[in-house]
């Protein structure tokens, strides 16, 4: 850890060394403003001046875009030795976005050059012209880099009193994106974006002269395919409904208020708000965020720059999902259930006090008969390091018991085996700059543009500006991997492992072993390989054999630091595997008790199993979603069964209907913590609101005090200390997993295989209360194989009903180029939560039939 | 001693069905194709370069040097492009002659292609010249019947292919990169530069961008050789140009003369000013290029004199108006245009044509201020050389030029409108009948 550091050694998660300066290539010296400065070759003159402390005022230019050179806001005068190598002055005022400073230049700006100060007053009074003068109204007024530069490099007064152009307002690009054009100078940062950097062209400069605008794409043009919002949108180029995880960040980079979301749309004044600086907590790759508050109230989220992860750019899930911290269904006090079996308010020290008493009684029954015995710990993915940390020990030394996993997901005993062998303690060995170097990527399980948008951003860049190979291993080519040109590598679910082995052998597949075995490749493993028998093993053996670097990313934000702080059943914090006594005896002695428990738990299906079968005394319960489980429905019955159940959660939740004591969590904006990311980098944050809530690792601090346990974790400076102190491990590791490929399930007429994974927006509980982002979630569709629909008898668009014994769920059909008797189905789109509704999972078998046309998604 | 004509690309333009390939033949077409394909491809491009051909597109930059400026063969494709887009108020050139004599653009794109190591050549046509755009068709066919396109031509090797593609209504597209994009099929808006063509241009493969008229003009130097081409014009505009006069001129047409002609010589030819009038002002290049007027008369018609003189010798559409003409009125005119066909990418060009439109539209109906005349001036200033490309800058010459010359006309905007003080039934050559009201006499 970084703050408070007080460790001697490496801390459990070390931050990432501060990256060495690169080695900069030939210099090329030269003048602004009459200061000398030798900046590396390629340098465009704005970016120079800017490292001098010389703003150019600007608005086409982008560090992260391709110049453009369109607003002509930073035109400098320039004098160049010429090939007499007599210095002259170039005839033409030169926009500095757009040149390379060269041997000799001298450039002079407006600080120092009337002829350009003039040029830059003129090109900022002609794009005013145009311009309404509604800063009061705009959400932009008070921040817009238009206002502030027209303050700084414009006339005082205008010499226009003609007629202004104008719009009909606004434009709803999509239930989220609005755009009032008349507000436009046309910079194409927007369209840039989509263009260059998220792939997905929805919006596109039209006609010409005073009449060009941003406009959107008309279906009657353009004709209609693919996956469609929810809500109401315009079209992109290709004529699909616009449909960006990261249309959000169009509105942050617009230098106007031209386009704004409708979320924040005339909510609140820029110089009303307070801004913290945060970490997204939608996902695993620890995008820097900025939380503007005023008086305790979340009004938006802005991409925070940190070029070593997100650059500039977040999705619109870690941008627009915020509201879900204050639904109105927050807990705000313990609860306690009475007699009558009703949940009521309690005091702290109240709650506290059963819920010790309770889990006392539930490691020691009165009644020796009985058989539930013992509590477990089942504390979510989405915890930050010291809260997942303090799980652990709160479960080793608290509960004595191993009984205690992270993973809220489908897992496998193969998969904790790859995680205590190649994940846990190996931080930043695989990280986001290495994407950007990497020759070749195989991803395995993993949607990228779905699960990990950032690694998706950082692969497109590099696919755009230096032909990366992306290859994946899925059942059918998504629209993000279309759009990081990659190719597909089918795999019904459950064959991936067999696929994997097959590349070095299989000819079909000569190219992707030439590829992986090519120096920096990369493998990226996706958590759904939990669900492949063999899977991770194969991954692990494609490694060693390509000598490709193989990395685990994981979706949710916590899933990294539960590996890390050992909140799985057979693994200690820092890789320290529970099997090795070496690894227990260090552990116990950092937190001074005699020993810790030597049997490995169980896990998460185990202790829900046990649960259920009366095995189990009590469980402690983390911001968990039953639905999310592999079965919610055997979830909900072990919940039911259990004799005692303590939730801590932050919002009211399944597991709050069927717990015994509740206490109330602060959400990631009301504490400070540190995510990490997949890559094993932590990423700390502040706490943005003042509040009452408290973090996971306090009010388990109190839990494990009120047993008569001493934790030590009560401030988040202390848990810092003791992560510092722990250290990391070099004992002995886990092995490497061997499990061999199952055989595919056999397909019989009717049914077919499933294939599933999340999509970045759908049913997910941290986007409630968000509809205009819900809007722009992509419509459920059940995908199959032309054959498949053939077979089934559904048409394209007609209805398909895909059951088990469990139950149904019937969405219209999209047939698609993929394996036959194989069916695809996002995982929770809202109102067709498969696990829910169908108690399956990738790989599982599933009926097919024709649906009634009337029907919607029905459990 | 008086200029005298030089026809060689209108030469044959009398002739009977003058644009067949026969017709061609019989003028003796095709042998500078033959004798191309007989000497290395160097010795061509060092022909065109010693006979100082300059780019009849308006710019005149040197049209072998261009071919010069494309990096060593890599083993990938390298292409020519004909720049035939003709859109600018004025010019009149390059459409005639691909309607009289097409075969001659067809002639010089084989022979540049065969020196720049093209195999696949394409011809840019103004979308709007439908007919020019069968004609070309059918030529281009013509020349394929004859084997002087596809594999092997003539027997040299040589392969070439010429595409044949229609733009669609935008004058940006004349502007080569913007010409280059619309090719690809993507907006027609100019490229930012470098990479120049040469390096990197259509497909992002080395191209040479040229006009009509340039490529032209090469079958007639190969033939004739560079020191034929340099006994005409002045040493540094060389050759043959078609000089383009229109509107108040006796016999309007295309007369071509060496370079270094004065207006005073082609007005002449052309029967002088209509009768009964006199000149007023003239454009030596189009409307791009700062106006002239009766006493720039003697001005050599060349790069350099023209250019010393503060206008540019364009594409020598020489534009006639006599003394019934509003200035005013001709440069609103000309203003709407580069406002109607500004692409939009910059600010100054988009927001100042905008802008100078509304302020010369309350000139020209008397309703301006004595303020609004500096604000012009300003205006233009703050447009020229801060926009992309050339077109901000030629939009403003034609305003700047004319406040120069003629003041006290936009003074007279500030309270008599222009149609009060120049009757445009008065500069009509035929019945006029005004499509609005006009604000003064008829008012």
């Amino acid at each position: 850890m970084t703050i408070l550091s007080s460790g001697p050694t490496t801390s459990l998660v070390p931050a990432a060394p501060v990256a060495p300066v690169a080695p900069e290539g030939e210099l090329v010296t030269f003048t602004v403003d009459g200061i000398e400065t030798a900046v590396p070759k390629g340098t465009l003159v704005i970016r120079a001046a800017e490292q001098l402390g010389i703003q150019i005022p600007r608005f086409c230019d982008h560090p992260l875009l391709a110049p453009a050179g369109a607003c002509r806001q930073c035109l400098v005068e320039v004098w160049a030795p010429g090939r007499d190598g007599a210095l002259a002055k170039m005839p033409k005022p030169q926009a500095s976005c757009t040149l390379e400073a060269t041997p000799g230049m001298q450039v002079k700006t407006q600080h120092t050059s009337p002829e350009a100060d003039k040029a830059q007053h003129g090109v900022m009074e002609l794009l005013l012209i145009n311009h309404p003068l509604d800063c009061p109204v705009c959400d932009k007024g008070g921040e817009c880099p238009l206002q502030n530069q027209a303050m700084s490099n414009g006339r005082a007064s205008t010499r226009f009193v003609d007629v202004k152009r104008t719009f009909p307002k606004p434009i709803a690009i999509s239930t989220q994106i609005l755009l009032d054009r008349e507000r436009c100078i046309l910079c194409q940062r927007c369209t840039r974006f989509s263009e260059e950097i998220a792939g997905d062209v929805f919006i596109d400069l039209q006609k010409r002269g005073a009449n060009q605008q941003i406009g959107t794409f008309d279906t009657n043009v353009l004709g209609f395919a693919g996956e469609a919002p929810l809500g109401a949108s315009a079209e992109d180029t290709s004529g699909r409904p616009f449909a960006s995880y990261f249309s959000g960040n169009t509105v942050q980079i617009c230098p106007v208020g031209a386009l704004t979301s409708a979320a924040y749309r005339f909510r609140s004044r820029p110089f009303d708000l307070v801004s913290t600086p945060g970490i997204g907590e939608h996902d695993s790759q620890g995008s820097a965020i900025r939380i503007d508050h005023r008086r305790g109230v979340v009004l938006r989220r802005l991409a925070g720059e940190d070029p070593t992860v997100n650059q500039e750019w977040i999705t619109d899930k870690d941008r627009f999902a915020f509201t879900w911290q204050s639904a109105p269904d927050r807990i705000t006090t313990p609860l306690v259930r009475n007699a009558d079996g009703e949940l009521e308010p309690a005091s702290w020290v109240e709650a506290l006090d059963v819920a010790a008493a309770g889990l006392r009684a539930a490691q020691q029954p009165d009644d020796p008969r009985d058989t539930a015995i013992g509590v477990a710990v089942l504390p979510g993915g989405r915890l930050t390091l010291e809260d997942a940390y303090a799980y652990g020990k709160f479960a080793r030394v608290a509960l004595g018991t191993n009984d205690v996993d992270g993973r809220a997901r489908p897992h496998s005993a193969e998969e904790e085996t790859f995680l205590g062998h190649h994940v846990a303690g190996r931080t930043l060995q695989v990280t986001f700059a290495d994407l950007d170097r990497a020759p070749a990527v195989l991803l395995v399980g993993l949607e990228a543009e779905e699960e990990a948008g950032i690694a998706f951003l950082r692969l497109r860049d590099s696919v755009v500006s230096r032909k990366l190979r992306v290859l994946s291993v899925a059942a059918l080519a998504s629209r993000g991997l279309e759009r990081l040109s990659g190719t597909l590598l089918p795999a019904a679910p459950g064959t991936e492992a067999e696929v994997l082995d097959g590349i070095g052998t299989d000819p079909a597949l000569a190219e992707t072993a030439t590829l992986l075995g090519t120096a920096g490749a990369l493998v990226l493993v996706g958590e759904r390989l939990a669900g492949v028998s063999g899977g991770f093993s194969a991954a692990v053996r494609l490694a060693q054999r390509t000598g490709a670097r193989l990395a685990w990313v994981p979706r949710r934000v916590g899933e990294r630091s539960a590996v890390e702080a050992g909140l799985l059943p057979s693994l200690l914090p820092g890789g320290r595997p529970v099997a090795d006594s070496a690894a227990r005896v260090d552990l116990a002695a950092a937190w001074g008790v005699d020993h810790l428990p030597a049997e490995p738990g169980r896990s998460t299906t185990e202790i829900l199993a046990a649960a259920r079968a009366g095995q189990l005394g009590g469980l402690v319960v983390g911001g968990l979603e039953l639905a999310d489980l592999p079965d919610p429905a055997i979830a909900r019955e072990a919940l039911d069964r259990a004799t005692f159940v303590v939730s801590l959660e932050v919002r009211h939740s399944e597991v709050t209907d069927r717990a015994d004591v509740v206490l109330p969590v602060a959400p990631p904006t009301e504490k400070p913590g540190t995510f990490v990311t997949w890559e094993g980098r932590p990423r700390p944050f502040p706490q943005a609101l003042v509040s009452h809530s408290m973090a996971d690792h306090r009010v388990l601090d109190r839990l494990a005090d009120a047993l008569g346990v001493e934790l030590g974790l009560q401030t988040i400076g202390a848990v810092h200390d003791e992560l510092d102190q722990l250290g990391g491990w070099d004992g002995t590791r886990v092995g490497a997993p061997d499990v061999p490929a199952a055989e595919p399930p056999a397909v019989s007429p009717g049914t077919a295989v499933l294939a599933t994974w999340h999509q970045l927006l759908d049913g997910g509980r941290l986007q409630s209360g968000e509809p205009f982002l819900a809007g722009t979630a992509k419509r459920p569709v059940a995908r199959i194989s032309a054959g498949t629909a053939t077979a089934v008898g559904v048409e394209d668009g007609g209805s398909l009903t895909v059951s088990t014994d469990a139950g149904s769920l019937t969405l219209p059909a999209v047939v698609t180029e993929m394996p036959d008797h194989v069916v695809w189905l996002p995982t929770n789109a809202v109102g067709a939560g498969v696990r829910d509704a169908l108690h399956a999972d990738a790989g599982h078998l599933v009926r097919l039939a024709p649906g009634a046309r009337d029907l919607e998604a029905s459990a | 001693m008086a200029t005298t004509l030089t026809p060689v690309l209108t030469d044959t333009w009398d002739a009977d069905r003058s644009w067949t390939l026969a017709s061609y033949e019989d003028a003796g077409g095709y042998r500078g194709l033959r004798k191309a394909l007989s000497l290395p491809a160097a010795d061509v491009v060092t022909m065109v370069k010693d006979s100082g051909l300059r780019g009849r597109g308006g710019a005149g930059f040197p049209t072998g040097m261009k071919w010069g400026f494309l990096p060593a063969p890599d083993g990938g494709p390298r292409y020519l492009v004909v720049n035939a887009d003709e859109s600018e108020p004025g010019t009149c050139k390059d459409i005639p002659l691909m309607m009289a004599s097409p075969q001659h653009l067809i002639e010089g794109m084989i022979i540049t292609s065969y020196a720049i190591g093209c195999h696949h050549a394409f011809l840019y046509v103004r979308g709007e010249v439908l007919h020019v755009y069968r004609r070309l068709l059918k030529s281009i066919e013509e020349a394929r019947a004859k084997g002087y396109l596809g594999t092997d031509i003539l027997g040299s090797g040589f392969d070439l292919e010429i595409t044949l593609h229609a733009g669609a209504g935008a004058y940006i597209c004349g502007e080569e990169t913007a010409l280059l994009d619309s090719l690809e099929g993507l907006r027609g808006q100019p490229r930012l530069k470098p990479p120049f063509p040469a390096v990197a241009g259509l497909y992002a493969r080395p191209t040479v961008v040229n006009n009509v008229e340039s490529i032209a003009s090469v079958p007639g130097i190969v033939v004739g050789g560079s020191d034929w081409f340099k006994s005409m014009g002045t040493e540094k505009s060389t050759g043959h140009g078609l000089f383009s006069l229109s509107g108040h001129v006796t016999r309007p047409g295309q007369y071509e003369a060496p370079l270094g002609i004065t207006l005073r010589e082609l007005l002449e030819m052309a029967g002088g000013i209509r009768e009964g009038h006199e000149l007023k002002f003239w454009t030596p290049g189009g409307s791009s290029t700062p106006i002239f007027t009766a006493e720039h008369l003697d001005v050599p018609l060349d790069y350099e004199s023209v250019g010393a003189a503060g206008s540019m010798l364009g594409t020598r559409a020489l534009q006639i108006f006599d003394e019934t003409t509003s200035v005013v009125r001709a440069v609103t005119r000309w203003t709407e245009f580069y406002k109607h066909e500004s692409c939009g990418k910059c600010t100054p060009c988009r927001e100042g044509t905008y802008w100078l439109t509304q302020v010369l539209q309350r000139i020209e109906a008397g309703q301006g201020t004595l303020a609004d005349i500096d604000l012009l001036l300003d205006l233009c200033d703050n447009i020229l050389g801060k926009a992309f490309c050339a077109l901000g800058d030629g939009a403003t010459s034609p305003i700047t030029s004319a406040v120069q010359y003629f003041r006290e006309e936009f003074v007279a905007g500030t309270h008599t409108p222009a149609d009060v003080l120049f009757p445009p039934e008065n500069s009509s050559l035929f019945v006029y009948t005004p499509k609005h009201e006009l604000a003064g006499v008829h008012a």
